[in-house]
């Protein structure tokens, strides 16, 4: 605790000043490690868009950039979903477009003319030094230490829970959300502690803000309620909170149905009902305490408690009654499979079909949060000790959060922000009592020491036999506990570093789009297939060729290959992925016909055999049976795919549903020409391949990737001479008919 | 939606605002100054009502009159928009509710200034000063008139 030192440069005026000064030295150096720790991936590869989302955004970016605001408000983009098209500007968060954008403008007008792709790049990192000092600024609120809030922004910084969404490159909405979450509720703590209807209003403006940012504003208007309720069942009402939340809750709500995306879900869905719920009790309790204020009797003032009890009863009542008859949407399923975690796994397969939306593991915590993890609790214990109405926020906000992110790994990242502060209290409450050079005075054991303390102490003293009720005043006396604790902790935030640095380095800072892997010797090896076959596809397929490949490549396809997609990552049209699944898994015959009529040109096919790239189609092949089997029951079965055992093979005991299928005849086609004979070998499944390899009929091969990764089949135009494909195939490859087919078929009747 | 309206049709009754018990933080146990008028515990409702309506035009300052007017006047532009709602039915929705929602918001807004400038939450707001609640009653209002004009179309 730097003001109880001796020295004299931190004394009064002049140490206030240096104070200030070296608060800003050590903010400005948080928010440059928070940027630092984040370009491992830019200075390792080069500066490109990660994963699938970002694509989108990137697409979009350009777009906004390029035609202006109006035209990217009602844009509707007919290179998705090919026969259907998106609405692009009414199905998607627009804040973190057009934040870029703005960004993009005001350095063109500055004459620093960026590349829009730069600026899409380091958004992520630079935004994560505001989230620091948001963080900041939401943990001096709670603490009048001055170390906590420094705490808070440095781990925030650099805690590899947040990183791990916001790398250099990840080009995400989380990228700016994290930041407009803190700080709305940074807000929000603002303005319930001062009653001001302006900080309210500040924070309905940043939370307007974050509802055009990203989807998880549900959690913001699901956790300040919960933190007024919570306030008012504790009896806490006052006119501070009255103030501050209808202020919030009618201009952030106005403010949020301005987003094209949300429009009136904030009146009409079951996940908005609870702030609306909460406004409506607070007029009550607000009405009723003024009623109450001028009202005598004792008896009144309890009917008025059982009036307002009442009457909360029967709007819950109601509200329940409008969502079972529809006039109020129910749980949207995303939401819902986070109460009832095996919903989404039985009803909704393309919710669990992504790997984000299953449980967290026990070292996912520890790998994520290091040694935050266990000062969590403990910074929560502190908040109960010390129960202001910002503390109640604290607490209920980490009990939602470790709660969520137990259930799904992806929301690790609002809980990472309140394991931050929570964990910067305890550390500083910790470093606050034993760096004070200043020991407490010696209490003398004889009994004038006593009784010089105070007569109520004297008193307790002989009341209570514990000691420590007997000397309220705890102090550490000796120096050597001070400084091995303080090593302690000192060695710790020094390993917490060091590990942070490990984990960002290793596990979250490389680019999907680009496979990086050693050589014997210690070089790099990188294998940029995917690069290779999108750059394929621009350049040597006609402008609007239509490629249909699952549903994780549409927004690559559509960022770096710049043709129209089936399907893509935004997936709204569940009926028309399954189309693709069973196009997928169908026989030739069968997928023919629906390749035509959706008029796909191009099939595109990952496939990691020759390499061991596990992430490929053949892995994710029973998910696309599975949203199939969903829609066509009785056409594609997943039962079907596994052998009499049980088993999922690929090899020669595959069953033949599965070696008919598209999927697999794609994946596999000309596999075996790669082998000396009889050895054809799949690296991922680690099976021998059978001798003879499929044969296909209706598409024909146009592009395999260097590594194989990729693999790109052209449909085929119908028979010219109105042949099938396969009787077609099989002519040209010379099967003769038998000569001896004298015998004439069944007959048919021409009918034209 | 139900609690809100309940509040609103009290209102001719009494000023549909909270006010405060001077004293204490924690309602649970309010210390109420009792008003001169009525002091007997067995009272009638009517007599009650009666007295907590006198109680009120003899305390009240004008200015916090003058809000409860206008208060009162948002409350009944705010049925009569619900009431035609249901009427007529709410074909241009984003009307409606843009409508309906400058009433109720520019309500809470100016309930909130009306508790801040009261007199008897002096000690709750102590960082507020009337004229710092007036412009902040400014801004609000400024920002909501902004919303429900872009939403309204």
């Amino acid at each position: 605790m730097v003001a109880k030192t001796q020295e004299p440069f931190f004394q009064g005026s002049t140490g206030k000043n240096s104070r200030g000064v070296l608060r800003i030295v050590i903010l400005c150096l948080i928010a440059g490690a928070a940027i630092a720790s984040r370009l491992f991936s830019v200075i390792r590869f080069e500066s490109i868009i990660h994963e699938f989302d970002p694509w989108f955004n990137f697409r979009a970016t350009k777009y906004l950039v390029s035609h202006g605001f109006y035209d990217f408000w009602d844009w509707f983009d007919d290179r998705t979903w090919h026969p259907l098209g998106r609405v692009t500007g009414g199905t998607l968060y627009p804040g973190l477009m057009v934040t870029s954008g703005v960004i993009y403008h005001a350095l063109r007008a500055l004459t620093i003319p960026v590349d829009i792709r730069n600026i899409c790049v380091l958004l992520a990192p630079g935004f994560s030094g505001l989230t620091a000092f948001a963080t900041y600024l939401f943990t001096n609120e709670m603490s009048t230490s001055p170390s906590a809030g420094l705490l808070a922004a440095i781990f925030m910084g650099i805690a590899p829970g947040y990183i791990s969404r916001s790398v250099a490159g990840s080009y995400d909405n989380e990228a700016i959300a994290i930041f407009l979450l803190v700080f709305t509720f940074y807000l929000w703590i603002k303005a319930i502690k001062l009653g001001s209807a302006f900080w309210g209003a500040l924070c309905a403006l940043f939370y307007g803000y974050m509802v055009s940012a990203w989807g998880g504003y549900v959690f913001i208007t699901n956790l300040i309620p919960l933190h007024v309720f919570v306030l008012v069942c504790m009896g806490r009402f006052s006119p501070r909170v009255y103030v501050s939340y209808c202020t919030w809750y009618a201009l952030g709500t106005l403010a949020s149905m301005q987003i094209p995306f949300v429009g009136f879900l904030p009146i009409r869905s079951s996940e908005h009902m609870s702030a609306l719920g909460v406004f409506g009790l607070l007029q009550l309790v607000g009405f009723v305490e003024f009623v109450r204020s001028g009202v005598p009797s004792k008896q009144f003032a309890t009917l008025l408690r059982g009036f307002v009890l009442a009457v909360f009863a029967i709007s819950f009542g109601g509200l329940v009654l409008l969502t079972v008859s529809g006039v109020i949407a129910p749980w949207t399923g995303r939401f819902y499979s986070l109460w009832d975690t095996g919903y989404a796994k039985i009803h909704i397969p393309i919710i669990a079909s992504v790997s984000e939306h299953q449980p967290t593991a026990w070292p996912a915590y520890f790998f994520d949060l290091n040694l935050l993890i266990w000062l969590f609790p403990a910074g929560v214990y502190l908040c109960f000790l010390k129960l202001a109405d910002e503390q109640v926020f604290v607490v209920v906000y980490a009990i939602l959060a470790s709660y969520f992110s137990g259930v799904m790994v992806r929301l690790m990242l609002t809980l990472t922000p309140i394991v931050c502060v929570a964990a910067a209290l305890a550390l500083s409450n910790i470093l606050d009592t034993y760096l004070t050079f200043k020991s407490p005075e010696e209490p003398t054991q004889a009994t004038a020491a006593d009784g010089s303390t105070n007569g109520a102490t004297k008193k307790a003293a002989k009341q209570e036999e514990l000691r420590s009720m007997r000397q309220p005043l705890v102090g550490i006396y000796a120096a050597f506990s001070k400084i091995s604790v303080v090593t302690a902790m000192t060695t710790y935030l020094l390993i917490f570093v060091l590990h942070c640095t490990w984990v960002t380095s290793n596990a979250y800072s490389s680019p999907s789009v680009v496979l990086a892997s050693r050589m014997p010797d210690g070089s790099q090896h990188i294998i940029d297939d995917y690069r290779e076959a999108y750059q394929w596809l621009r350049q040597n397929t006609k402008e609007d060729a239509k490629i249909m490949s699952w549903w994780d490549y549409g927004y690559q396809i559509g960022g770096m290959a710049d043709r129209p997609t089936l399907v893509d990552n935004n997936t709204w049209n569940n009926t028309h992925i399954a189309t693709v699944g069973k196009a997928m898994s169908s026989r030739e015959e069968v997928s023919y016909p629906i390749m035509r009529q959706h008029e796909v040109d191009y099939v595109l096919v990952v496939f990691g055999g020759l390499l061991g790239y596990s992430g490929d189609d053949i892995n994710k092949f029973l998910w696309m049976v599975r949203i199939a089997e969903g829609i066509w029951p009785d056409e594609v079965k997943e039962r079907d795919f596994f052998t009499e055992r049980g088993e999922y093979r690929v090899d020669d005991g595959a069953t033949q549903t599965m070696k008919d299928s598209l999927m697999y005849k794609m994946s596999y086609y000309n596999y075996n020409s790669l082998f000396p004979p009889g050895q054809a070998q799949d690296r991922v499944r680690g099976v021998k391949m059978p001798e003879v390899g499929p044969v296909l009929n209706t598409v024909e091969e146009a592009f395999t990737s260097e590594n194989w990764i990729i693999r790109i089949y052209k449909v085929k135009d119908l028979d010219n001479v109105g042949r099938d494909h396969a009787s077609a195939a099989s002519f040209e490859r010379g099967n003769k008919k038998k000569k001896t087919t004298k015998k004439r078929g069944p007959k048919v009747l021409r009918v034209e | 939606m139900a609690p809100k309206k309940n509040a609103a049709a009290a209102a001719p009754v009494a000023p549909p605002t909270t006010q405060i018990p001077t004293t204490t933080t924690i309602p649970s146990s309010t210390p109420v100054k009792i008003p001169s008028r009525s002091s007997s515990q067995n009272q009638s409702p009517q007599q009650v009502a009666i007295g907590i309506w006198q109680n009120y035009l003899d305390k009240t300052p004008q200015r916090t009159k003058l809000i409860d007017v206008f208060m009162s006047f948002l409350v009944v532009v705010g049925v009569l928009q619900f009431v035609y709602c249901i009427l007529a039915g709410n074909y241009p929705f984003n009307a409606f509710l843009s409508g309906f929602s400058a009433t109720v918001g520019q309500f809470v807004l100016t309930a909130s200034l009306r508790i801040q400038t009261n007199e008897e939450n002096k000690a709750e707001f102590n960082s507020v000063s009337p004229e710092r609640a007036f412009a902040d009653y400014v801004f609000g209002s400024l920002i909501l008139h902004f919303f429900c004009v872009n939403f309204i179309n």
